[in-house]
C-alpha cells in the first residue's frame, strides 16, 4: 500500500491530510500490520483540545492497548463515529475510510515538524505482507 | 509427605541430574544470613484423620444446634446436594482461569451460563463473571458510575448495608470519589426530600439496596429517572438474590450489584460469596471483571472465550477497570448449577415461601404486647422489630433456648435502639417460628417483672 | 497423533448444549418441603413490585439433566487432577481433597458471621491460628485475613504504607513497580490513589538497585517487589533494596505469589519487607476452582499494625477471642465480614498437614523446577542466566526463526496431554514461557513435560504448520477472539429474539 504524497506523517505512525485549517487525521499502514486486528477504536470527545504528541485516541486488538497521538496542536471538530461499529475499518482502509478525526489546526508551523511520504517510507518499511 | 510424590532416591537423581550436590545449592542465591537454620515452629504435622478431629473439635465450640433468625446480607436457603457434586468434581475444582480456551470450555460456557442467568435475574443486559462478593461488587459498580459518568460524587443510601457502605469508603478515600450519605424516612425507605435536594450534575450515582438493610423493598423506577435527569446512574445493591425469585427486577438501574450466596453457598462464616456486577450494553467497555463471549472456531464449531480483557489488569495494567485478577469462579459455579436445579419454578415457590415464612413470624412477633413493627413497608424475608427491652439481654435469654436471635441495628443506627432484624427463610419452619415467639414472649415477660 | 505424544490419547467426548437448550416449561430438578405456614397473596402484599411469572428465561430441567449438563461441561476441561498445569507464578499443586471435606462440616460451613461471638469460638481460633501460622511463615508481627484475593491484599498492602505515610504528615506521591511485576500491582498502586513509576531490570533480569537509589525520593511511598521475580529469580540484594528504601522514609512491599519458593526456607519479614500478602490459592493449596475464590491475607510488620482493617481478631482476658472494632487509625474495611473463610479454613487444613516439614514442599518445587530448566536449557533460549528458584523463564528466540512463537508451542502443548505454561509474561522477556512445575509434579511427571517440550521444539523446526495450528486433538481449535471482542455475545438469548 502505498503512503498518499499529500499526507503528513509522525514517528509514531499517524498521517494528517491538511485541507485549508482542517487537518484529517489517521493512522499509517505500517500501523494497523503491527497492530493486528482492530477490535476496538476509542475516539475523541469532539471539542477536545489537543497538543502534538499528546495521546487522544487508542486502538485496541484482542491483546494489547494503542494510544495515537495528535500530529499537531488543534481542537478536535468532528470524529467517525463508524469506527466504533466497524473496527476492522482501521485494518482495511487505514489511509482513507478509516480516518479518527478532524481537528482546527492551531499552528500550521507544527506540520514542518513532520515527515513526508518519501521521508516515511524510509522510517517505517511497508507493512504490507 | 503424602502431598509429594517422590521417593529419597528420585530426589537424589533429580539433583545429580541438576548438578548438584544438595538441595541447599539451590538455595544458594539467598544470602546466608536470611537463610533459616531450624525448622518454623508451626503445629502438625498432622495425619488425616488428625486434621479432621482438629476441624471437627472447633466445629463443636460453634453454633450447632441453634435456630438461626439471622440475615442482614448472608442467608440460610436450602442447598441441594447436587451442587456439591458438581462442584467437587476435579475438573471444575482443580482447574485454572480459562485463560486456554480449547481446554476450559466447560469452565467457560458455565461462565456464559451464569452471565445469562445474572441478565435474567436482575433486568439488566450485561453481567460479568463475578466479583469477590456484594460489598466489592458495589463498590466496582460505584467506581464504574464514576468513569462513565465522569463525575466524582455519590450519593448513597443510609439504608444500605453498613458493611458495604464502609467499604465503598475505604476505596472512595483514595479515588477522590465524594460519598454523601442521603437518610432514610420513617418508612425505612430512602428520604425522597433529602434526595432531591442533594442531587446536583456532579453527581456521579445514586446507590441504593433494595431490599435495604431493614427488609424493606426500597427499589422504585422513579430514583431512576430522577437519576437520569441530572446526567447520574441509579445503582442498585441486592444482598438477597432469592427476592429477585419474586420481586420485580431493577430493569430501569444502569448497574446492579448483586451478592450471589443465596444462591447455593452456604454462610461459612463470611466466605467465598459471590458478587456480580451487571449493566446495559452501552457501558460493557467500562466494566470491571472477566466476561466469557460466545464465538467459533475455523471449522465453525461454537466456543466460549474470555473476551474484552483490554478492560483488564493483565492488560491495561495501571488503567485498567479494576485491579480484580482471581474471582469467585467455583461460587459463580455453584450458584449457576443451583439456580438451574431450583428452575424457573423453583426459584419462584422457593421466594413465595420465604415471602410467606416472613409474613407468619411477623404476624407472630407483633402479637406479643410491646413489639412493634418499626417500618411500614413491604418486606421480602427481612423486617424489623422495635422491642420494649434492649436486644442484645433478650437474645441472651433466648440462646438458653438454643435461639440465635435478630440482629440488633444500634450499632450501626444509634436511633435505631431497641431495633432488631429478624430474617426468616424457607429453611424456616413453622415450629421455630412459634419456639421463638415464645421465648421472646418470656424474655420480655421476664425484663418487665425486673424492671418493675 | 504423534508417537512422540506419550501422556495423552484420544477419546470419546460427550457434547452438550447450553443448559437453556434442553429448557421445556413444566420440568423441575428440585422440590422444596412443604409450605407450613398459610400462604401469602404475593400480588396484594407487593403490588407493583411483584414478579408474577417467576424469572423469564430461566431454565426448566429436571435433575438428570442437570447433573449431565455439568459433568458433560466439566470433561472438557483440564485439570490439576488430570496432570501438571506448568502455570508460571500461578503454584499449580495439588488441592488435597481432606480441605475440601473440613471446609465443609457442620458447624463450619454454616455458620453466619454476625452470629454472638460466643458461639464462634471455633471459627475464631482457625482464623487465630492461621493468623499464627503464617506470620511464623513470614517473619511478620500482625496479620490481616480480610482481603478476598492477592489483588485486594495488594490493595490492602499499599493502603496501609498510605496511612502509616499519612499519619507521619506526607503520604507521598508514587509507587515504584518493576517493569516485570503481575498488572495487578500498578493496578492496585492506582486505585490507592498512587502515581506509578517503573523500574527497569537490569541486565540480570534483577532490579537495577543503582537505579533505584536514584529513583527513591521523598516522593516515593514504597516499592512493590516480588521476590524471588517473576523469572523465579531470588532478588539478591533485597537488604539493600529495603534499606535504600527505609533511609528515605519509604516502606517495601513484596508480593506473595511467589512463596512457595521460600516457605520454611526464608523469611521476607527477615529480609527487610515491611508487609506483604500471600496467595492462599497458589502457596497454600487452596483450590482454583476455575478462577477462585481466593484469598489474599495480608501479614505486616508492627509499625503498621494501628492501620490494619477492622474487625480485628484479639485475645480477651478470659482467653475467649473475639472481632473488635478496629482502631481509629485503621484503613477501613476491604470487605464485608472477617474473610473468605472458607478458603482460610483450607489453607489452615494444609499447613496442618506439613507442620514444621513445610520446607520439604519448598525444596522439591525449586528441584522440580531447576530439573525443567537443567533439561530444557538449549533447546530453549534461556534469556537470564542466574540460577532459578520455583520457576524458570525461556523465550521463544530460537523458534522465532521458524516462526513460531510462544503461544504456538503452547498451543501444540495442548495435544501432548499439558495445559500452557504461561505465555508472554513477565513483559519483560520478549516470547516468554513460564514455567512453574510445584512440587506436587512426580519425576515422572516431569519426565513427560519434558519430553513433550523437547518434541515440540523438535517439530517447530521440522514441521512448524502443525505447531502453528495446534492443539489438533481437542473438541474446538483455536477461537476467533476478534470477532468475540468486536461484536461481543456475552449472554443466551431464545431464538427469534434480538
Amino acid at each position: 500500500m502505498a503512503y498518499p504524497a499529500n499526507y503528513r506523517y509522525t514517528k509514531q505512525h499517524e498521517w494528517i491530510d491538511v485541507k485549508g485549517d482542517v487537518g484529517t487525521v489517521g493512522i499509517t499502514n505500517f500501523a494497523q500490520v503491527q497492530v493486528g486486528e482492530v477490535v476496538f477504536v476509542e475516539l475523541p470527545k469532539v471539542g477536545m483540545k489537543v497538543i502534538a504528541g499528546q495521546a487522544f485516541a487508542t486502538i485496541e486488538s484482542v491483546k494489547a492497548v494503542f494510544e495515537i497521538f495528535a500530529p499537531v496542536s488543534g481542537e478536535i471538530l468532528e470524529t467517525n463515529l463508524a469506527l466504533q461499529t466497524e473496527p476492522e475499518k482501521v485494518n482495511a482502509d487505514p489511509h482513507g475510510a478509516a480516518w479518527f478525526a478532524k481537528l482546527r489546526v492551531a499552528n500550521p508551523a507544527e506540520l514542518k515538524e513532520l515527515m513526508d511520504a518519501p521521508a516515511y517510507e524510509t522510517f517505517a518499511p511497508d507493512g504490507c505482507a | 509427605m503424602r502431598y509429594l510424590p517422590k521417593s529419597p532416591a528420585e530426589r537424589r537423581e533429580l539433583l545429580a541430574a541438576i548438578g548438584v550436590k544438595s538441595v541447599e545449592e539451590l538455595f544458594s542465591r539467598i544470602p546466608e544470613r536470611f537463610r533459616l537454620k531450624e525448622a518454623l515452629n508451626l503445629p502438625g504435622p498432622l495425619s488425616e484423620s488428625e486434621i479432621i478431629s482438629y476441624f471437627k473439635e472447633r466445629a463443636r465450640e460453634n453454633s450447632v444446634g441453634y435456630t438461626s433468625f439471622l440475615g442482614a446480607g448472608v442467608y440460610n436457603h436450602l442447598r441441594s446436594v447436587v451442587t456439591d457434586t458438581i462442584i467437587q468434581r476435579g475438573e471444575f475444582l482443580t482447574s485454572y482461569t480459562p485463560y486456554q480456551a480449547e481446554i476450559s470450555q466447560g469452565t467457560l460456557q458455565a461462565i456464559f451460563e451464569f452471565q445469562t442467568l445474572m441478565c435474567q435475574l436482575t433486568g439488566q443486559e450485561v453481567a460479568n463473571a463475578s466479583m469477590w462478593d456484594g460489598s466489592t461488587a458495589t463498590t466496582e459498580a460505584v467506581l464504574m458510575a464514576e468513569r462513565v459518568t465522569g463525575r466524582r460524587r455519590v450519593l448513597v443510601a443510609r439504608s444500605v448495608h453498613p458493611e458495604y457502605r464502609e467499604v465503598l469508603k475505604t476505596y472512595a478515600k483514595n479515588s477522590g470519589l465524594l460519598v454523601d450519605e442521603i437518610p432514610f424516612g420513617a418508612d425505612g425507605t430512602l428520604d425522597r426530600n433529602a434526595l432531591e435536594s442533594a442531587m446536583s450534575d456532579d453527581v456521579a450515582a445514586i446507590v441504593v439496596q433494595s431490599p435495604n438493610f431493614f427488609g424493606v423493598i426500597e427499589y422504585d423506577p422513579a430514583l431512576a429517572e430522577l437519576a437520569h435527569a441530572s446526567g447520574a446512574l441509579l445503582v442498585v445493591a441486592i444482598t438477597e438474590g432469592v427476592s429477585l425469585g419474586i420481586l420485580r427486577p431493577p430493569a430501569e438501574a444502569d448497574i446492579v450489584a448483586l451478592e450471589g450466596q443465596s444462591f447455593g453457598l452456604p454462610p461459612s462464616y463470611g466466605g467465598p460469596f459471590v458478587g456480580v456486577v451487571a449493566t446495559r450494553q452501552q457501558f460493557v467497555r467500562q466494566m470491571p471483571g472477566r466476561l466469557a463471549g460466545q464465538t467459533v472456531d475455523a471449522a465453525g464449531r461454537r466456543g466460549f472465550v474470555l473476551t474484552l480483557a483490554t478492560r483488564e489488569q493483565h492488560i491495561r495494567r495501571e488503567k485498567a477497570t479494576s485491579n480484580i485478577c482471581t474471582n469467585q469462579a467455583l461460587c459463580a459455579l455453584a450458584a449457576t448449577v443451583h439456580l438451574t436445579l431450583l428452575g424457573k419454578e423453583g426459584l419462584r415457590e422457593m421466594a413465595e415461601q420465604n415471602l410467606a415464612k416472613a409474613q407468619f413470624a411477623h404476624g407472630e412477633l407483633v402479637k406479643i404486647p410491646g413489639v412493634r413493627s418499626a417500618f411500614h413497608c413491604p418486606f421480602f424475608n427481612e423486617f424489623t422489630i422495635e422491642l420494649p427491652g434492649p436486644v442484645e439481654q433478650l437474645n441472651h435469654q433466648l440462646l438458653r433456648d438454643h435461639i440465635i436471635g435478630p440482629l440488633a441495628l444500634d450499632a450501626w443506627y444509634p436511633e435505631l435502639r431497641r431495633h432488631a432484624l429478624v430474617c426468616v427463610t424457607e429453611t424456616t419452619t413453622r415450629a421455630d417460628i412459634t419456639k421463638f415467639a415464645g421465648s421472646l414472649r418470656a424474655a420480655l415477660a421476664a425484663h418487665q417483672e425486673k424492671e418493675r | 497423533m504423534s508417537d512422540k505424544i506419550k501422556k495423552a490419547s484420544r477419546h470419546v467426548s460427550q457434547n452438550e448444549g447450553l443448559i437453556f437448550e434442553h429448557s421445556s416449561p413444566g420440568k423441575r430438578a428440585f422440590d422444596l418441603p412443604h409450605l407450613d405456614v398459610p400462604e401469602v397473596d404475593a400480588r396484594k402484599l407487593l403490588g407493583a413490585n411483584h414478579r408474577s411469572e417467576g424469572v423469564e428465561g430461566f431454565p426448566e430441567v429436571s435433575e438428570i439433566e442437570v447433573l449431565r449438563h455439568f459433568t458433560r461441561l466439566s470433561t472438557w476441561n483440564y485439570a490439576i487432577d488430570l496432570g501438571m498445569y506448568p502455570l508460571g507464578s500461578c503454584t499449580m499443586k495439588y488441592n488435597p481433597r481432606v480441605n475440601e471435606l473440613v471446609a465443609r462440616l457442620d458447624g463450619i460451613a454454616t455458620e453466619h458471621p454476625l452470629q454472638p461471638q460466643e458461639l464462634s469460638q471455633g471459627c475464631l481460633k482457625i482464623m487465630r491460628l492461621l493468623e499464627r501460622c503464617l506470620l511464623e511463615i513470614t517473619g511478620m508481627d500482625v496479620a490481616s485475613l480480610q482481603p478476598a484475593a492477592g489483588a485486594q491484599g495488594e490493595l490492602t498492602g499499599i493502603l496501609l504504607i498510605r496511612a502509616y505515610l499519612e499519619k507521619q504528615g506526607n503520604a507521598r506521591k508514587k509507587v515504584l513497580i518493576p517493569d516485570s511485576a503481575h498488572g495487578t500491582n500498578p493496578a492496585t498502586a492506582v486505585i490507592a490513589g498512587y502515581d506509578v513509576e517503573n523500574i527497569p531490570s537490569d541486565s540480570q533480569g534483577q532490579i537495577d538497585v543503582e537505579k533505584l537509589a536514584g529513583l527513591v525520593t521523598e516522593d516515593v511511598a514504597g516499592l512493590m517487589i516480588t521476590n524471588p521475580s517473576t523469572l523465579g529469580i531470588f532478588e539478591k540484594r533485597i537488604a539493600e533494596i529495603a534499606e535504600i528504601l527505609h533511609a528515605k522514609g519509604a516502606l517495601l512491599y513484596m508480593d506473595g505469589a511467589n512463596m512457595n519458593a521460600l516457605a520454611g526456607v526464608a523469611r521476607p519479614g527477615d529480609f527487610g519487607v515491611d508487609v506483604m500478602h500471600l496467595n492462599l490459592h497458589k502457596t497454600f493449596s487452596t483450590p482454583h476452582g476455575g478462577g477462585g475464590p481466593g484469598a489474599g491475607p495480608v501479614t505486616m510488620k508492627k509499625i503498621l499494625a494501628p492501620f490494619r482493617p477492622g474487625p480485628i481478631l484479639a485475645e480477651k482476658k478470659d482467653g475467649s477471642l473475639a472481632l473488635e472494632p478496629a482502631g481509629p487509625d485503621s484503613i477501613g474495611r476491604v470487605k464485608a465480614f472477617a474473610g473468605n473463610f472458607g478458603v482460610l479454613v483450607r489453607a489452615l487444613a494444609y499447613i496442618l498437614a506439613y507442620g514444621p516439614g513445610i520446607r520439604q514442599a519448598t525444596e522439591d518445587a525449586v528441584v522440580n523446577a531447576n530439573y525443567i530448566r537443567k533439561q530444557l536449557e538449549g533447546v530453549f533460549e534461556l534469556p537470564y542466566s542466574l540460577p532459578s528458584m520455583h520457576e524458570v523463564v525461556f523465550s521463544d528466540e530460537l523458534q522465532k526463526q521458524h516462526n513460531v512463537n510462544t503461544m504456538d508451542i503452547a498451543k501444540r502443548l495442548i495435544d501432548y496431554g499439558f495445559h500452557p505454561y504461561t505465555t508472554a509474561f513477565p513483559l519483560i522477556v520478549h516470547g516468554a514461557l513460564m514455567i512453574e512445575p510445584t512440587e506436587s509434579e512426580s519425576k515422572e511427571e516431569c519426565d513427560y513435560f519434558i519430553g513433550a517440550m523437547r518434541a515440540i521444539a523438535e517439530e517447530a523446526a521440522g514441521n512448524p504448520d502443525i505447531v502453528k495450528h495446534a492443539p489438533h486433538s481437542t473438541r474446538i481449535g483455536r477461537l476467533d477472539e476478534v470477532t468475540a471482542a468486536r461484536k461481543p455475545i456475552l449472554r443466551w438469548r431464545p431464538e427469534g429474539s434480538q
